[in-house]
């Protein structure tokens, strides 16, 4: 029911996804890399899912967590390992960072690290395409934490005004920074707060990319027929720290998640999962995985010796790009 | 040349920037269908459509967001905020986006949108709908701050921030807003940003003022130069940020003597950094200390003590004085 070709990209963009963060722990640890960075580890189901429903046409706007969503609106890894480490050969040419993350040429309109600071940016491109009749979509990746701020409010109400074709993508990894959604919120469905806006809205295993890939094409069709937002509520889990590998800020230690928790997510693995589905279903053997793979690794490794070869931006540098001129 | 007030040279120029380019667009609470609170948005929706005159529910932080969403998207909104007291629920989107959307994405995106929205006192409202808060916009990096004064340079400086590619928060001194008429020409009419003008050359002290204040400041340097022999140069800032301190300092340098009068709040308000930037450049011209006229450091009265909190012609006339004598 899914095309193999379908089926290969999700295995191929979570693959690339995962490495590339994996590939920043050491940096990070080491020093390499100081400015904060925020892993999407265990993620990736997400990204890939959604991002397989667009095309460069259509935009797509992150936050601080958004590697995942630069990269399968098909960002550049090498320009973003550059980025992140500061080199003037990266997306931003080295002033954003690993929170900045542009790749206009391919829709991906920009990450902001405020929470819920991109999501009236999405609805805005969601207007332009409105006015210009474009066809094309717009989409906001936000995590839980978001669902506090006023702005998401204002966000969702005038995008079912103007019935405008934006999907709204809540990553519910159940943590904010590091209180547990019980902790800030009366109750856990986050996908209902759609619902009084006449919002279609649901809520899927975020860690399982077919259900994803699903929901993301219902919604790309309803967008593109001008039948107005969509609301999807992604249930899914960082692997990795909310800040940095494990939350090791200048020597501390505050990922304080129980154990038992983490392990029984890391049983839920998106990429293990598809991998599986792929080998039981003979969509792929193994030795085909683990090319894609070493390939991937391969273009990874490449990315690190291009950052390696690159400057840091020129000082005299400092005053341009605040006007136009 | 027709005779207008500023609403109606500020209705002129989006009719004619959304006229001549169909990515500019305005959006607000109530700017379209009934042609915004003071008007400065009436006859748009009739004449270009509800997709280009767009009315929004009440909520600037989701304005202005979706102002920068379009802006980056390639069109030219220009938002309206009813009262820039209204605005302050806008320094998120603002600081945190659209000011350094350049800088970020080192110049692959621009973000050429206009704020506009009405600002000071003199109207007997409230402190929300009387304050000038210009420096909030101004101590950010990226955005462009203008203050017109006059129905002409309101028509001229709007069109150039519709055509600026970067933000402009483009605030209008609602005092000034039917106060008086004066001709605007029929040929359109932009000027630069970043340029401040000498509405009137003299030799004994400069004199730098801008949006309401321009006026009652012209009006004391009149009646001034009426009783006594003394040249006033005469100095409408009309941009706050990028401030043009090449214009004032080269008439400090001239005159020796220098009064500020602002509506502001007096600690870090622009003539602070006007005074700072004099000090940088001439300060060894200077005859005598400048002086500020400004407002206080308290939060604006409610209308019956406007007055106390506005600068007054008596105010003003005592700073020129006392500066001339020194």
């Amino acid at each position: 029911m899914y095309s193999e070709e379908v089926l290969k990209k999700l295995y191929a963009d979570m693959i690339l996804v995962r490495l590339s963060e994996e590939s920043l722990v050491e940096p990070i640890l080491s020093g390499d890399v100081k400015c904060p960075v925020h892993l999407y580890s265990g993620q990736e189901a997400v990204a890939a899912g959604i991002g397989a429903v667009l095309n460069e046409k259509d935009s797509a706007f992150g936050t601080h967590r958004s590697h995942g969503h630069y990269l399968v609106k098909g960002g550049s890894v090498k320009e973003m390992i550059a980025e992140i480490h500061g080199k003037s050969t990266g997306c931003s040419k080295g002033r954003g960072g690993s929170m900045h993350l542009y790749a206009p040429d391919k829709g991906f309109l920009g990450a902001a690290p405020i929470v819920a600071g991109t999501i009236s940016l999405a609805v805005g491109a969601g207007m332009a395409s409105s006015i210009r009749k474009d066809g094309t979509v717009a989409v906001s990746f936000f995590g839980d934490g978001a669902v506090g701020e006023g702005v998401l409010y204002e966000s969702l109400n005038l995008a079912a005004l103007r019935k405008l074709p934006v999907i709204f993508v809540c990553e519910n990894n159940l943590y904010s920074t590091h209180l547990h959604i019980s902790e800030i919120r009366p109750n856990d469905e986050i996908y209902k707060i759609a619902e009084p806006f006449g919002i279609t809205s649901f809520r899927v295993d975020g860690n399982d990319v077919l259900e994803v890939y699903e929901a993301a094409e219902k919604a790309v069709e309803q967008c593109r027929n001008n039948n107005g937002p969509v609301f999807i509520e992604t249930l899914t889990y960082r692997m990795r720290g909310h800040v940095g590998p494990d939350d090791n800020i200048q020597g501390t230690h505050t990922d304080i998640r129980p154990a038992a928790e983490v392990e029984d997510w890391r049983q839920k693995d998106p990429i293990e999962r598809l991998k599986k589905y792929l080998l039981e279903n003979g969509v792929a053997d193994v030795e085909e995985l683990d090319l894609i793979e070493r390939e991937i690794q391969q273009e990874i490794n490449e990315a690190y010796v291009f950052t390696n070869d690159s400057q840091l931006p020129p000082k005299s540098e400092l005053e341009k790009y605040v006007f136009s001129k | 040349m027709p005779k207008m007030n500023m609403i109606q040279a500020i209705n002129l120029a989006l009719h004619e920037e959304m006229e001549k380019d169909e990515t500019v667009l305005v959006m607000g609470q109530d700017v379209g269908v009934n042609g915004g609170v003071f008007r400065a948005t009436e006859g748009l929706s009739v004449k270009f459509g509800k997709e280009r005159a767009i009315d929004t529910p009440l909520a600037e932080s989701g304005i202005i967001g979706s102002a920068i969403g379009m802006a980056i998207a390639g069109l030219k909104p220009v938002a309206e905020i009813q009262f820039s007291g209204f605005s302050y629920l806008t320094l998120g989107q603002l600081e945190g986006n659209a000011a350094r959307m350049r800088t970020r994405s080192r110049g692959q995106f621009t973000c050429p949108l206009v704020m506009r929205m009405p600002y000071g006192g003199g109207v007997r409202a409230l402190e929300h709908h009387s304050e000038s808060k210009e420096t909030y916009w101004a101590h950010t990096a990226g955005l462009k701050v203008v203050i017109p004064s006059s129905p002409r340079n309101a028509r001229a400086l709007l069109t150039a921030a519709i055509r600026d590619p970067d933000p402009v928060i483009f605030m209008e001194p609602k005092h000034s807003y039917r106060a008086f008429k004066e001709e605007v020409p029929e040929k359109k009419e932009t000027m630069e940003i970043g340029k401040a003008e000498i509405v009137r050359e003299g030799s004994d002290l400069t004199l730098v003022s801008w949006g309401a204040m321009f006026h009652l400041t012209k009006k004391v340097v009149d009646q001034i130069q009426s009783e006594r022999k003394v040249s006033i140069e005469l100095i409408d800032l009309l941009t706050i940020s990028p401030m043009d301190s090449a214009t004032i300092n080269a008439s400090v340098r001239k005159t020796g003597r220098c009064v500020i009068v602002q509506e502001a709040q007096k600690t870090l308000g622009p003539a602070s950094e006007i005074i700072a930037r004099i000090n940088d450049e001439v300060l060894m011209y200077l005859e005598a200390p400048v002086k500020r006229v400004s407002g206080y450091d308290v939060v604006m009265p409610y209308f019956g003590r406007e007055k106390m909190y506005l600068p007054t012609m008596e105010r003003i006339r005592r700073a020129i004085e006392e500066t001339l004598e020194f």
